[in-house]
């Protein structure tokens, strides 16, 4: 297991608010491999961005807590580094792009000034004409001719603007980039350019990466892995054929499945999952999933169930595949 | 069909019964639950409070005859003592009698001098920013002239024109502070007036002053409020200077920055006659100042923590 | 089959600094009562100005809308609040569109009391607590504040406060796009049933053809202001004409992994259509533009019972 990047265990993240305690993060076990793309997929409110910003250790100031569980970073935890130590990190090792790219960048400085920025940071002994050469060379990585970098931001379109910010996330060379939703704000005709940038990007430099989204599709382009994420918690986890070409599933990754409009089906009605996401405030006993899941029986309400195996790469956290039924005991 | 009726009928009852049986949390209640976290706000309100219940109940502790204007010369100076808190001034007058008489003027200008500015501003404001185009650009450039002018300035002018009686200060000042206030509602309607729920509202054929009254100013008030907590205490800061300097309210009537100037030729003996106006200037205008920070927090509907 | 609403030459310029800005140029569309008109395109593309144009919540630039066979851009103020009774509009951002300071009872009941709908207060609140039941918000709901709940409630309040009139149109404004897919259906299946039910007659405005797919019988397809091609769905998805449709649909993601690396890629971006030359507007980004592109006259051509399209390519 040496090969894995990144690995975290038992993560435990709350927020802290005037009337209650949220459980955004509950024992999230995950880990990336060195040059490997984790798609980390879910709805709104299940923790993806909670475990992005855990990662970054960017969790808004007394509000969020790490409360328990280890990130570590080939051999550092990140989740007792000092803010000096990350600060370092940030950007070297791990860097992320954020959904936004309207208010991501600076729009009082050009984007070639503020890719340099992060290149100087980074590297203080660089002269002035290695920056620049630098700066030339990463806009033509994103497909941004070189001559544009004294523009400012307003002057390029959303697609444009999210390359030069995933220009600036890849100018340090970092290990690990984080994708928090990159493509949700484009257009499906520019998504597809980015992807497909993106795409090609991993595999020249190498860096390991999580893609966060809530589209099975984008994670179907370019991940090689597949995480899905419920109420702060991992409930199925695999590779990519696990996840879409496997025969057993968690019930709510087959309600997701199910309630994508199918292009390919000629059906007028969809296969909604019904209810909503338990309030994270008051997480139920037993499994997360209980009250909207199509196949519970009475001991689901009761007992967690624990991440069991289904083949070598394929884990799932439900009852009907833990080893002894009855799954494991709270 | 009398059955249909009588059902009818339980089901009309119903609807308004029903209605009560789930409780409606009210907004005011969930801002004073958040205003109540924040502790800088929660004092500058009590001290707010306290300062108006002094001040409005003065008359049962002093006489103003007596305490605040008559002079009494054999106890000149006195340094506080039992009877007098905070001492006496050079006519013998006691100083906290007079500094509390003198919350009464600097308060009720201020609030009187924000309700002109909050009625002209808001009409003004909100017109030009409902309606826009010409009637925005007319009106808000009308205002920039007025802008142009310092705020004191224009009200010594005004005062000095019109003659200094206190409706005369009030207007002179409420006047001054409208040109800011019509900006500040102006800016925050223009925020509003995007928002989907007004084009729901316009898609229904809901009138203008509907649409201005019940959709847009409501949840404009947010940065209106605040800025009432401010122009109020800019109001004290004024009305004192005014005074200071002579054209306010002048002598015997007790006013803070009048006390302040009779005071300066004291300062080397009798510090305490500059201190206590002095203090309560900035005791008044700091309440004020943080009760409106806290209440921009409060007010935000949608923030939660 | 009758119409219901009908759009002839439709036209919306916006002056700006830069130049008069074509956001909808000459469409024409007809929807027939009880069916839904899919509009797609990417942003920038107009769809929303033509939502809002048809509602007359925007002055046209030119053209006519015809409701029920009555051009609504001749009725006087008094006689459109009439009109406005029967088409209503719901919105994209499930968070902008209630009013904060309002409880959902007061939401749905608003245009009810502004268009004197009901004679009492109780026959309002009788119609409300009716309203929530039909599009599925639990009654405990009635006294909270949008902010407490989440998008998918919040959008069934939308739809319950646009069918507090008995519409018979509603323009439908992005109503998913701002869900989780598990929710974006739940609404999807209400609407669908809604129309059902009440025979409505919807315009869906979206980006996401795989939306439309399941609610529209017809769809039409824009790129910078025009119609560039119109169709019955099923033809739509499986004999797409014109290349720009071809390109929109080959550039969703489907998840599953056959169709990894195969996303055929459109070049360039969306320009603003300003002071737009004549021909065709796609014809930068297309891969199978010809010198003919640029002449004019290219306009909308059935080459299929039902199905329009203006390409050069079917000229």
């Amino acid at each position: 297991m040496s090969e894995n990047l990144l690995e975290i265990r038992d993560l435990h993240v709350t927020y802290r608010t005037d009337d209650d305690e949220i459980y955004a993060l509950n024992g999230v076990d995950l880990a990336v491999k060195k040059g490997e793309t984790l798609g980390l997929v879910g709805e709104t409110g299940a923790g993806k961005t909670t475990m992005a910003l855990s990662i970054m250790r960017l969790l808004p100031d007394r509000v969020g807590f790490i409360r328990q569980g280890e990130i570590m970073l080939e051999g550092v935890n990140l989740a007792r580094a000092t803010d000096a130590d990350m600060r370092l990190l940030r950007g070297n090792d791990v860097s992320m792009i954020f959904q936004d790219p309207m208010t991501s960048l600076n729009p009082i400085h050009t984007v070639g000034r503020q890719i340099a920025e992060v290149l100087i940071l980074h590297n203080p002994s660089a002269s002035r004409d290695e920056i620049e050469l630098k700066v030339d060379e990463m806009m033509e990585t994103v497909g941004i001719p070189a001559d544009r970098k004294a523009e400012y931001p307003h002057q390029f379109s959303g697609g444009m603007k999210q390359r030069i910010i995933i220009a600036i996330a890849l100018s340090c060379n970092p290990k690990l980039l984080l994708a928090d939703e990159p493509t949700t704000a484009l257009d499906v005709t520019i998504q597809a350019q980015v992807l497909n940038m993106m795409g090609e990007l991993k595999e020249k430099f190498g860096a390991s990466m999580i893609l966060i989204t809530h589209d099975l599709g984008v994670v179907a382009q370019i991940c090689d892995s597949v995480a899905i994420m419920y109420a702060g918690e991992i409930i199925e986890a695999g590779t990519a054929e696990d996840i879409f070409e496997g025969k057993s599933h968690h019930p709510y990754t087959i309600g997701l499945f199910g309630a994508i409009p199918d292009m390919t089906k000629k059906t007028r009605r969809l296969n909604p999952i019904d209810g909503l996401m338990p309030d994270p405030s008051t997480l139920p006993p037993g499994c997360r999933f209980f009250e909207r899941c199509p196949s519970k029986d009475g001991d689901c309400g009761a007992h967690r169930p624990g991440m069991a195996p289904v083949s070598g790469t394929h884990r799932i956290k439900c009852r009907m595949f833990a080893p002894q039924p009855g799954g494991m005991r709270e | 069909m009398s059955d249909a009726t009588s059902s009818a009928m339980a089901a009309r009852i119903d609807a308004s019964v029903k209605i009560h049986k789930y409780k409606k949390k009210s907004q005011w209640r969930t801002i004073w639950l958040r205003l109540r976290k924040n502790k800088l706000a929660m004092f500058g309100l009590v001290f707010f409070i306290a300062m108006m219940a002094t001040v409005l109940s003065a008359d049962l502790y002093y006489d103003y005859e007596e305490d605040a204007l008559s002079h009494e010369l054999s106890a000149r100076f006195k340094p506080p003592s039992e009877g007098h808190l905070l001492g006496t001034d050079q006519y013998g007058r006691d100083v906290l009698a007079r500094v509390i008489y003198g919350g009464r003027i600097s308060l009720f200008v201020g609030l009187a001098t924000i309700c002109v500015s909050l009625t002209a501003g808001s009409v003004i404001g909100a017109a030009a920013a409902y309606y826009g185009g010409k009637v925005d650009e007319v009106l808000m450039r009308f205002m920039d002239v007025f802008l142009a002018i310092p705020n004191t300035l224009m009200a010594i002018t005004l005062v000095a024109a019109l003659g200094s009686s206190m409706f005369n200060l009030i207007l002179a000042m409420g006047i001054s502070q409208i040109p800011r206030m019509s900006r500040i509602v102006r800016s925050s309607v223009l925020g509003i007036i995007g928002q989907e729920y007004v084009e729901a509202a316009r898609a229904c054929g809901t009138s203008d002053a509907r649409i201005i009254f019940r959709h847009i100013l409501p949840n404009a008030m947010g940065p209106i409020l605040v800025q009432v907590t401010q122009t109020v205490a800019r109001s004290v800061i004024t009305i004192s200077s005014l005074s200071f300097i002579g054209l306010g309210i002048s002598e015997p009537t007790p006013e803070w920055g009048s006390m302040l100037s009779e005071a300066r030729s004291q300062l080397r003996y009798h510090p305490h006659l500059a201190i206590a106006p002095g203090v309560a200037i900035v005791m008044a205008v700091m309440s004020l100042t943080l009760l409106g920070d806290g209440l921009r927090d409060a007010l935000d509907p949608r923030l939660k923590n | 089959m009758s119409a219901l609403v009908e759009a002839r030459r439709l036209k919306k310029y916006f002056e700006t600094p830069r130049g008069l800005l074509h956001a909808v140029d000459d469409v024409d569309l007809s929807i027939g009562a009880g069916e839904t008109l899919g509009v797609v395109g990417e942003s920038g593309c107009g769809k929303s100005t033509l939502g809002r144009l048809i509602l007359r919540l925007l002055e046209p630039t030119g053209g006519e809308i015809l409701f029920d066979g009555r051009d609504i851009l001749k009725c006087k103020r008094s006689e459109m609040k009439a009109i406005w009774k029967q088409m209503q509009i719901i919105f994209q951002d499930p968070f902008s569109s209630l009013n904060p300071r309002m409880t959902v009872s007061e939401i749905i009941a608003e245009p009810m009391k502004v268009a004197r709908f009901l004679p009492t207060q109780n026959d309002i609140l009788e119609r409300v607590f009716e309203l929530m039941g039909i599009v599925g918000l639990a009654e405990r709901f009635v006294n909270t504040y949008p902010h407490e709940l989440d998008g998918g409630r919040r959008q069934r309040i939308g739809v319950a406060r646009a069918l507090a009139l008995n519409p018979r149109f509603i323009v439908c404004d992005e109503p998913v796009s701002a869900l989780d897919v598990s929710i974006q259906a739940q609404i999807l299946n209400l609407m669908m049933d809604l129309q059902e039910e009440m025979g409505l007659t919807y315009m869906f405005i979206t980006h996401d053809l795989s939306v439309v797919k399941h609610i529209s019988n017809n769809i039409a397809v824009m790129y910078l202001g025009q119609c560039v091609e119109l169709s019955w769905t099923d033809e739509l998805f499986e004999n797409p004409c014109h290349p720009y449709t071809q390109g929109l649909l080959d550039a969703i993601p489907s998840p599953n992994l056959s169709s990894r690396k195969q996303l055929n890629i459109m070049k360039g971006e969306v320009t603003s259509p300003i002071n737009p030359k004549p021909g065709c507007r796609f014809a930068p980004r297309c891969p199978k533009a010809s010198p003919g592109c640029q002449e004019p006259g290219i306009g909308l051509k059935e080459i299929r019972q039902g199905h329009f399209v203006s390409c050069y390519l079917y000229m």
